[in-house]
């Protein structure tokens, strides 16, 4: 991580492996699904792409990966335009999707041997690649097996092995633990981290703070079609203009809670109600808790939990996005 | 995870490979995909190739004339041997129609609706259109293929005192094959794109069953003059919006002295299916992939 970080510091535009520039997607019946989108994301970076259902990362990677046509803007990866010049695009990025779109009509060692000769390997060259990928990822075992006899996790794992058969400048991921289980999950985590040490450019879209903080060097944090911050996950979590969050959990009417909260106890920059509790943004935490404990009181509030937690990406996430259901 | 991703950042800015060499390679490649699967089912292509012509010759050239079933407008033996004469020409088509839908809309419907696997392919470093071509290609191979196996059964099965007279004339039998394979797999492509796999069935009762039956298979076209209504041939004008009707026709003039079509009128009419079919699949298929 620390050398990554290094790595972009001065020459941020020179390694800029992604560029987009008023980068626009409107589909049929005028729903603007990407809105004019800058983006720079830096050679040898992970670079997460952050938001609710509906705020157009899909989309995004969508257009960057050729299988959205954008209606404005452009589109640079790895020095190709990618609406100009799809087929050419193709040659240089590796795709993961959040569904499994494995060759069901071969088995798991030829859905790398066939892609490797799509993108031009020799049969020689697709065969020790195949080999080798299939060791790396922890298939090997599994070579002859259809596709069909995979689990969640090893399918996944077998799409991202196949993504890197032609060495992609850029590795795209879209949702890519959605699904799997806590350990299927944690095995990728650890893949990714290591192609990251060996310098892979990845972009990945997802819905887990926890994923987004601990594997991403930046991120932006999408809705509505445009991003509205992009910075490192502890930057991020910075910008919080808070120390602490205090979940407090009571019975009643929280909204009326959330207002006295803020009204009576010092330090509290923001006071929201969030499903069946009211979190407070507090500065300087000293002496909050018994605070809260006599406002409470005085107010005839019985509070039945109370917790101390450090701003997360999930609050920095729900600040900027709101906390209403997106469907 | 040791020493592939280690090579990564060297594939940047240009590194790749001119379009037109990457795609041309990416092009034969799609194709030994799809050899490759067709080898592993050789056993069920072959089958189901010829178990719809089995059933046809079997019924109406070895057991109609054993329960002596009027056939041929029952003139006995020589009417029978006509319809066998008739029929050849129409299993052959028929297969070979069969084939396209079966090789090319069947899979593609899948690949698109249910399990999307079809994107692992778009994402090759070819135009998308070629893509789309590509799965015609490999089904016009199988569309080959296919009429190379039902030859032989139309020529054996049938009862001891049926002769079928065939008459083949090379140069049309050889153009003909491959025009009606890549026409009918064209067609494949623009059903296999234009319909979800819902209605998969929907497909097999209004578009296959009515080509089949009005697609001269068991008749010559030039009969149906005889089906009249005030004077004016009503089917045998109908049928000619059947792509098949012109399969099957160019097969009766390639392997019979019997009357068939004009093939001033078969040969440019399937060309134009072929380009017209060709265009509304790779347009149906970009629609597809593309957003």
């Amino acid at each position: 991580m620390t050398d990554s970080t290094k790595m972009v510091g001065d020459h941020a535009t020179v390694d800029g492996v992604i560029h987009c520039e008023q980068l626009t997607k409107r589909y049929p019946g005028d729903i603007l699904a990407v809105d004019r989108l800058d983006l720079v994301v830096r050679r040898g970076e992970i670079f997460g792409l952050l938001g609710p259902n509906g705020a157009g990362k899909t989309t995004t990677v969508g257009m960057l990966t050729t299988l959205v046509i954008p209606t404005g803007g452009k589109a640079i990866v790895a020095g190709i335009d990618v609406v100009a010049h799809p087929a050419l695009a193709k040659q240089v990025i590796g795709v993961v999707t959040q569904t499994n779109n494995l060759d069901r009509a071969l088995t798991v060692w030829e859905n790398l041997y066939y892609h490797g000769r799509f993108f031009g390997m020799s049969a020689k060259a697709a065969r020790a690649a195949a080999d080798e990928l299939l060791v790396q990822f922890r298939l090997a075992n599994r070579a002859k097996a259809s596709v069909m006899d995979l689990s969640g996790g090893m399918a996944k794992r077998l799409m991202v092995a196949r993504a890197l058969m032609h060495h992609p400048s850029v590795l795209f991921l879209d949702e890519p633990t959605a699904g799997l289980d806590p350990q299927s999950r944690i095995a990728l985590w650890e893949i990714l981290r290591e192609l990251h040490t060996h310098g892979q450019t990845i972009l990945m879209t997802t819905h887990y703070m926890e994923e987004a903080d601990s594997l991403c060097d930046r991120l932006a944090i999408m809705d509505h079609g445009h991003v509205l911050v992009i910075d490192t996950p502890k930057a991020l979590k910075e910008s919080v203009s808070a120390d602490s969050i205090v979940t407090v959990s009571a019975a009643g009417d929280l909204d009326a809670f959330a207002r006295v909260l803020q009204e009576r106890v010092e330090g509290v920059t923001k006071s929201q109600r969030i499903a069946s509790t009211v979190q407070l943004h507090v500065k300087g935490t000293n002496g909050v808790l018994p605070k809260v404990f006599a406002v409470a009181e005085q107010a005839g509030f019985n509070v039945t939990d109370l917790s101390v937690a450090e701003p997360t990406l999930e609050t920095v996430f729900i600040n900027l996005t709101g906390k209403d259901l997106r469907e | 995870m040791t020493s592939t991703t280690s090579t990564t950042p060297s594939n940047l800015t240009g590194s790749t490979r001119s379009a037109a060499a990457a795609s041309l390679t990416a092009f034969k490649a799609l194709l030994l995909r799809d050899l490759a699967v067709l080898e592993k089912n050789l056993g069920v292509f072959v089958a189901r190739t010829l178990v719809q012509p089995f059933l046809l010759v079997f019924v109406f050239l070895y057991v109609f004339p054993k329960i002596g079933q009027g056939v041929g407008g029952g003139q006995g033996v020589s009417g029978e041997s006509a319809f066998a004469t008739v029929l050849v020409a129409g299993v052959v088509g028929l297969s070979i129609m069969f084939q396209g839908i079966q090789a090319v809309a069947l899979p593609l419907a899948n690949e698109f609706g249910y399990t999307k696997e079809i994107e692992d392919r778009v994402l090759a470093p070819l135009p998308v259109s070629l893509v789309a071509i590509g799965k015609v290609v490999a089904g016009a191979i199988q569309g080959l293929i296919a009429a190379v196996i039902v030859f032989p059964i139309a020529w054996v099965i049938h009862a001891k005192e049926i002769q079928v007279h065939l008459s083949v004339h090379w140069p049309i039998l050889l153009t003909l094959i491959p025009i009606a394979c890549i026409m009918t797999s064209s067609l494949g492509l623009v059903l296999g794109t234009r319909i979800s796999p819902r209605n998969i069935s929907v497909m097999f009762g209004f578009i296959v069953l009515p080509m089949t039956f009005l697609g001269g298979t068991y008749y010559p076209w030039t009969t149906l003059s005889a089906v009249k209504v005030g004077g004016f041939p009503w089917l045998q004008a109908l049928v000619l919006i059947n792509p098949l009707i012109y399969v099957t026709e160019g097969f009766r003039a390639a392997l019979t002295t019997a009357g068939h079509m004009h093939l001033y009128v078969i040969y440019p009419v399937l060309l134009a299916l072929c380009v017209l079919f060709l265009w509304a699949g790779i347009v149906g298929f970009r629609k597809r992939v593309l957003n």
